[in-house]
């Protein structure tokens, strides 16, 4: 079924920016303001990190927005509440990003309920692997319209990105090179064959590329060969000590240069 | 069979691979060649060869007669401390370095609490000649420095991980990280009976040497292979899983398993997983955890770094689950009493890990003619200080 971001790719075929925050960073109450900062200049999609204790596919910079935001006392009731009126003021999709553990004990149904009733268009869940999310998952993600987004790697065989790409909805989330999160990445690191071989796969979904971009250049680099990327520890730090989000978060979407859309 | 675990990875509702696809290949690879690569004849030789002349085995079943007579029943020790390096932890580290490189890696990397498994795979590799690099919390660099030591000595690479509460949790969310950036060339040697599919059953089928020897040795001394139980410390609960695994099916064999209670289990510093968690998914496995509401870990307490994690090996939480093994917790002050009744009674000082088992045996019914077997997975020479402050010899 279609949501907003099938719309998202309907109507936009490159340089599709989205951006990755943790909730409850650098302040308990950020996560609306971010959101609504972010898409006033120019984000397309979001990912809203949902904070764990034991992020073990994230790199320095998550790890700690994580354990920051846990101690400013964030969780998931918390976080839907705080969310609860998002769709008055905010329009491109959501995704809420994170680790299984948390939402296995809200309810895998409960959750997906609520995402569908707070107006959430995906999740991205690391840990929840494709042959458990279909025996006992999809049914409920499918019930609340809501896109599990799958993830490939350098090392995933062709056989299985079809697999993936047969399972997914929305996207395929590409991880630029074998490697938990964080910034820092250049242009030189990514596995230019891997992304050509994908790109010459001719999936059904469109792709987004993550994991280590963090600037201008990698980002403009990455949507040579994706319909988009994904930027998440390099704007976290950007907002790690920030006073005054508006102009840290225009600022910062300024220095990637999204593309014409950003620079209105 | 009841208690294998099943294709998919599962003991009942507890196991599988739950693991980001960044891992996917390295695990897809170990869960489809594992049982061949161990079951070959030439690997099984080359097992038994080092076990027998590097790790010294067999183990000694030991006849406890002052103990027994202390408890009034018949007590029986496996001295898997008496194994090179101290404690059962070489047996699975043996194995896994084997199939290393029948896997072709050519860099190992583990994670350690107490440091016992970070030394066993430190010792492994340079045995094989191949590079080692072990996580290892900050805490427990500084609480257990002639481990780190011994490790560096050994040619290992020891990184402090500052992450989290800095012990063997967050160690192991640092391995899991550094496989996940070197997915080619690398092996991660999982510590214990946890982490996802195929490491549970692995690592128990390197450990089950303890029981197979058991059953012979019991034979020999008592004219029986079954024993009335068997009784062993749990941490993520590998020395257990090598003391139970080849009495599962030999259901009139009590099995107890005995968590690490810390101060108490209704208090906040605590160990004992199974008394007060629930199931959750931790480390690529759904187990018991240690959670809070929200589905956040909770940094578990023990005085023995070796049992301080939040979590437990998904086969105790379906023994647990089925009624099929009995878990006890014993507190830091049991344990320390049960150190000093071993050591004076039969003159061998017990790890800190050890002595949990030994302490249950102040709460159990025994009877005279029981034979109870209780595994002795590690020395006491690595906890000295901690005996030295405390008893204040
Ligand atoms: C002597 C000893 N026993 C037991 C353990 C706990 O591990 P497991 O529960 O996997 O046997 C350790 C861990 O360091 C240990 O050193």
């Amino acid at each position: 079924m279609n949501n907003r971001i099938n719309q998202l790719f309907e109507s936009k075929k490159e340089n599709i920016f989205s951006v990755y925050f943790t909730a409850g960073f650098p302040n308990l109450d950020d996560t609306v303001k971010i959101i609504q900062e972010l898409e006033k200049n120019g984000a397309d999609l979001i990912e809203i990190g949902m904070p764990f204790s034991d992020p073990t596919a994230d790199g320095p910079t998550v790890q700690r927005s994580s354990e920051i935001a846990l101690k400013n006392g964030m969780n998931l009731r918390l976080l839907f509440e705080q969310l609860k009126d998002i769709r008055k003021s905010v329009n491109i999709p959501l995704i809420l990003m994170g680790y299984l553990n948390p939402v296995y004990q809200y309810g895998v149904e409960a959750f997906c309920r609520k995402c569908a009733e707070i107006g959430i268009d995906g999740t991205i869940l690391p840990d929840l692997p494709l042959d458990e999310f279909e025996a006992e998952y999809r049914k409920y993600f499918e019930a609340s319209n809501l896109h599990n987004i799958l993830l490939i790697t350098p090392q995933t065989s062709e056989k299985r990105i079809k697999q993936i790409d047969e399972a997914s909805e929305g996207f395929i989330y590409m991880v630029s090179s074998s490697s938990t999160t964080g910034a820092g990445k250049k242009v030189e690191d990514f596995h230019v064959d891997y992304f050509e071989r994908v790109q010459n796969m001719n999936l059904k979904n469109p792709r987004l590329i993550g994991f280590g971009i963090s600037d201008h250049a990698t980002f403009s680099n990455a949507c040579k060969y994706a319909q988009g990327a994904i930027i998440g520890s390099a704007f976290v730090n950007a907002i790690k000590d920030s006073v005054n989000l508006e102009k840290d978060i225009a600022t910062f979407v300024k220095s990637i240069d999204p593309g014409g859309k950003a620079l209105l | 069979m009841k208690y294998q675990v099943n294709e998919k990875g599962y003991y009942g509702e507890f196991g599988g691979a739950w693991i980001p696809e960044m891992m996917y290949t390295n695990i897809e690879e170990l869960k489809t060649r594992y049982l061949e690569i161990i079951e070959a004849e030439e690997f099984k030789s080359e097992f038994d060869k080092l076990m027998k002349d590097y790790v010294g085995r067999p183990s000694p079943l030991y006849y406890a007669s002052r103990l027994s007579e202390h408890y009034g029943s018949k007590i029986f020790l496996k001295r898997e401390d008496l194994n090179h390096t101290g404690s059962h932890k070489l047996n699975n580290t043996i194995g896994q370095i084997l199939l290393a490189q029948k896997l072709g890696k050519t860099r190992i990397i583990a994670e350690t609490g107490a440091g016992q498994h970070g030394v066993a795979t430190a010792t492994v590799c340079a045995l094989k000649g191949i590079k080692c690099v072990v996580y290892m919390g900050a805490l427990d660099v500084s609480r257990q420095a002639p481990n780190v030591k011994k490790m560096k000595m050994l040619g290992a690479e020891v990184v402090p991980v500052h992450s989290g509460n800095k012990t063997l949790k967050d160690a192991t969310n640092e391995a899991m990280r550094d496989w996940i950036n070197n997915p080619e060339d690398t092996h991660y040697i999982i510590g214990s009976v946890v982490g996802p599919h195929p490491y549970p059953d692995m690592v128990a089928r390197f450990q089950s040497v303890i029981s197979k020897e058991m059953r012979g040795q019991l034979l020999e001394q008592t004219g029986s292979e079954l024993p009335t139980r068997v009784l062993a410390c749990v941490g993520g609960g590998s020395n257990a899983a090598g003391a139970f695994y080849h009495f599962l099916d030999d259901e009139q064999v009590e099995l107890i398993g005995v968590e690490a209670a810390g101060k108490g289990v209704d208090t906040d510093e605590t160990a004992a997983t199974l008394t007060v968690g629930s199931p959750g998914v931790l480390h690529s496995a759904r187990t018991m955890l240690m959670q809070t509401e929200d589905g956040q870990i909770i940094e578990p307490y023990s005085i023995s770094a070796g049992l301080d994690y939040p979590g437990i090996g998904p086969l105790h939480a379906h023994l647990h689950k089925t009624g099929r093994a009995k878990f006890l917790a014993a507190t830091d002050e049991e344990v320390l009493q049960s150190v000093l009744l071993l050591t004076q009674k039969e003159g061998i000082i017990p790890a800190l890990e050890s002595a949990h088992a030994l302490a249950a045996l102040d709460k159990i019914k025994m009877n005279p003619d029981d034979v109870n077997v209780i595994n002795l997975s590690g020395s006491g020479n690595k906890d000295m200080e901690t005996y030295l402050n405390y008893f204040g010899y």
